[in-house]
């Protein structure tokens, strides 16, 4: 028995919108038997994961917090993925966004600094996590070096950068000697959405960048020029469209949401700067945007499913002693399971008999 | 000398996981597949070796519990990237990050535990010998095994009939096809052995390098491997040129800290990352002519019927 792909004669259009679902719950159905291994009541924890959070309040904000980062950045990892650049540095755009904004927190701290210190931070972090994401850029269109491996390779280089900057010249001095900064100054945090809630200005940047990224690949010609180079790269050349233009602009482009998304998240629910600010919301945004289908209201919902995961696995770990790692796993189970789905809307999957048919053959 | 001694141990040491790996890892490009999950096979490696040498206390079976998890692992991607004909580059990345959560699962109930690590080869008088005693009789079975598996992959390539197809597979698919190869045979055991080699690098970590497992002790060798790749031009000798260049720089750095120049230890720590992107940026420009590339390489193949 074999394996075998035909070729659709062209996409289906009808798997192309279940697929995702398809995914999901192949996924469900793998932690259901995962559950079962780990000795865990696989009904309970399926409540605690998917089910608790969605009950109240605070866990609903908490979720759209946890999104926030996630859809800022995969947003611009489906801008790179659909030119064909491979950035899978985000989380290293994240840490040098959340460094350079704080650098200004820090520097006015105690100062009687207006209101411009959060706009400025937020700028200067978007330029930061943009200029961080232009060399592997740079490095690709300039000299031909793979931007997957030097953009995953400015990741730790990032963090290093952090975990020094915490330890060595920025460590509050009445931390008790933990590696932080101080808190930051109100003139340098995000403002709450709610008093005494969760849920703050960040998420309505992330809705704005997700508006803005739908405008500018269903509506401009330059998101039209991201899409044909590449999906089909000969005519994007023959239409003139420069291909290494695009590569160095989407990576801008996913490094400035990156960074700003580092900073919002620095000055917004942590307050200072520590190691440790993101649980890998850089390599979860790779599954957000492929979830997502590499569209921008795909990949809001993607975001918030995800940041399900993140506050279900939590509540999951502290109700039933299911261990955080399972969370990643899921995430992993679920990349695969979208990316083969995604191989149905090109290909029919049929099961082959090749020996059958020599026998009918000789006969 | 005896400084010298210790450095060179330490880098043949360092060196050794990045040369399995990458040894793994450049069977698997040759064959036309570039497989980014790595790392995951290594982290899952590490992770199911400590776990194998921990449960029956012998190093020699957790080598082999790390062969098996990395070649399983690498079984999920071959049946993504070869039989789905999924992105390869998706799959990797996929493969990585489940990768990190099973290690992080497996390993829990192990951190904190101590195995004997692996004995070094002692032959007296050999071994007693000044600066390259040690080094050549007293390394531990890995770093032996290493040596052999990368002369043994350079023989395979270049001196045998099917080093010969796997390489036709690598440059064009195709073709290989139409000479009657089954090339998405050839590249899932070239995908397999990748996986094999991954997964035996990763168990090296705790079984060998350190005597306990940590989450994350990988810590990124499974993606300085896929450099190595890119750096050795796709050749078994210059593999090993870089795998023992990063080794030292490895050491190099640590040793650094340890003498305390007043370098803050996170910058040192960030050297050998640093390192991967100007040698993948020198090679790259060095290479501009043409690429040595399998000329196949991450693209996908599905066969005409």
């Amino acid at each position: 028995m074999q394996l075998v792909l035909e070729k659709r004669a062209e996409r289906s259009g009808t798997i192309a919108l279940v697929s995702p679902l398809i995914a999901i719950g192949l996924t469900v159905v793998t932690m259901i038997i995962l559950f079962a291994i780990l000795g865990k009541n696989p009904l309970l924890a399926l409540h605690a994961y998917f089910i608790a959070p969605l009950t109240d309040g605070y866990s609903l904000q908490e979720i759209a917090v946890k999104a926030t980062p996630l859809v800022m950045i995969a947003i611009g990892l489906s801008l790179c993925y659909l030119a064909n650049a491979w950035n899978i540095g985000a989380e290293g755009q994240f840490l040098v966004g959340a460094v350079a904004g704080s650098w200004i927190a820090v520097k006015t701290q105690g100062t009687d600094a207006g209101a411009w210190v959060l706009p400025a931070m937020l700028v200067l972090a978007a330029a930061a996590g943009a200029l961080y994401a232009l060399i592997p850029a740079i490095c690709k269109v300039k000299f031909g070096a793979s931007e997957i491996l030097t953009s995953l390779m400015l990741v730790y280089v990032a963090d290093l950068f952090l975990d020094y900057l915490v330890r060595g010249p920025w460590r509050d001095p009445n931390g008790f000697n933990f590696p932080t900064t101080a808190e930051f100054d109100p003139v340098a945090t995000v403002p709450l959405l709610i008093e005494g809630g969760r849920l703050h200005l960040g998420s309505i940047i992330a809705l704005l960048v997700v508006a803005a990224a739908a405008i500018l690949l269903g509506r401009t010609i330059k998101g039209f020029e991201i899409r044909v180079v590449g999906a089909a790269p000969r005519a994007a050349r023959f239409g003139g469209f420069n291909a290494n233009q695009l590569i160095v602009l989407t990576f801008a482009v996913s490094g400035a949401l990156a960074g700003l998304a580092g900073i919002i998240e620095v000055a917004g629910p942590i307050g200072h700067l520590q190691p440790g600010i993101s649980p890998g919301y850089g390599f979860t945004a790779i599954i957000v945007a492929f979830l997502g289908r590499l569209n921008p209201l795909g990949i809001l919902i993607a975001g918030l499913f995800l940041a399900l995961t993140f506050i279900g696995g939590e509540q999951a770990q502290i109700a039933m002693k299911i261990p955080l790692d399972v969370t990643k796993v899921f995430q992993g189970i679920l990349l695969f399971y979208v990316l083969a789905c995604d191989s149905l809307i090109l290909y029919r999957f049929k099961l082959s008999f090749p020996n059958r048919q020599v026998a009918r053959g000789t006969h | 000398m005896e400084l010298i001694e210790a450095i060179i141990l330490a880098v043949l040491a360092a060196s050794t996981p990045l040369l399995i790996a990458a040894t793994g890892e450049l069977v698997t490009e040759r064959s036309g597949v570039l497989n980014l999950g790595v790392e995951g096979m290594m982290i899952v490696g590490a992770a199911c070796g400590f776990a194998g040498a921990w449960l029956t206390g012998s190093v020699f079976i957790g080598a082999l519990f790390g062969i098996i998890a990395g070649t399983m692992m690498s079984l999920i991607f071959a049946l993504m990237a070869l039989g789905l004909a999924v992105n390869q580059v998706a799959t990797g990345l996929a493969l990585t990050i489940l990768g990190v959560g099973l290690s992080g699962l497996i390993g829990a109930g192990f951190v904190g535990e101590r195995i004997t690590p692996a004995v070094h080869l002692a032959i007296p008088g050999l071994t007693d010998i000044p600066l390259v005693g040690r080094v050549l009789f007293g390394e531990d079975g890995f770093v032996y095994f290493s040596i052999a598996l990368i002369v043994g992959v350079w023989w395979f390539l270049y001196r045998t009939r099917a080093g010969l197809i796997l390489r036709a597979c690598g440059d064009n698919h195709a073709s290989a096809h139409a000479l009657g190869y089954p090339v998405l045979r050839i590249r899932t055991f070239a995908v397999m052995f990748g996986g094999a080699c991954a997964g035996l690098a990763g168990a090296y970590l705790p079984l060998a390098y350190t005597p306990f497992f940590i989450p994350g002790m990988t810590a990124g060798r499974g993606w300085i491997a896929l450099a190595l790749v890119v750096f050795s031009s796709w050749r078994p000798g210059r593999l090993v040129i870089g795998a023992y260049l990063f080794g030292a720089v490895t050491i190099l750095q640590l040793h650094a800290q340890g003498w305390g120049v007043g370098i803050p230890s996170q910058f040192m720590s960030a050297l050998p990352y640093l390192a991967t992107v100007i040698v993948l940026i020198l090679l790259s420009r060095a290479r501009s002519g043409g690429s040595t590339a399998p000329a196949a390489l991450g693209t996908v193949f599905v066969p005409d019927r």
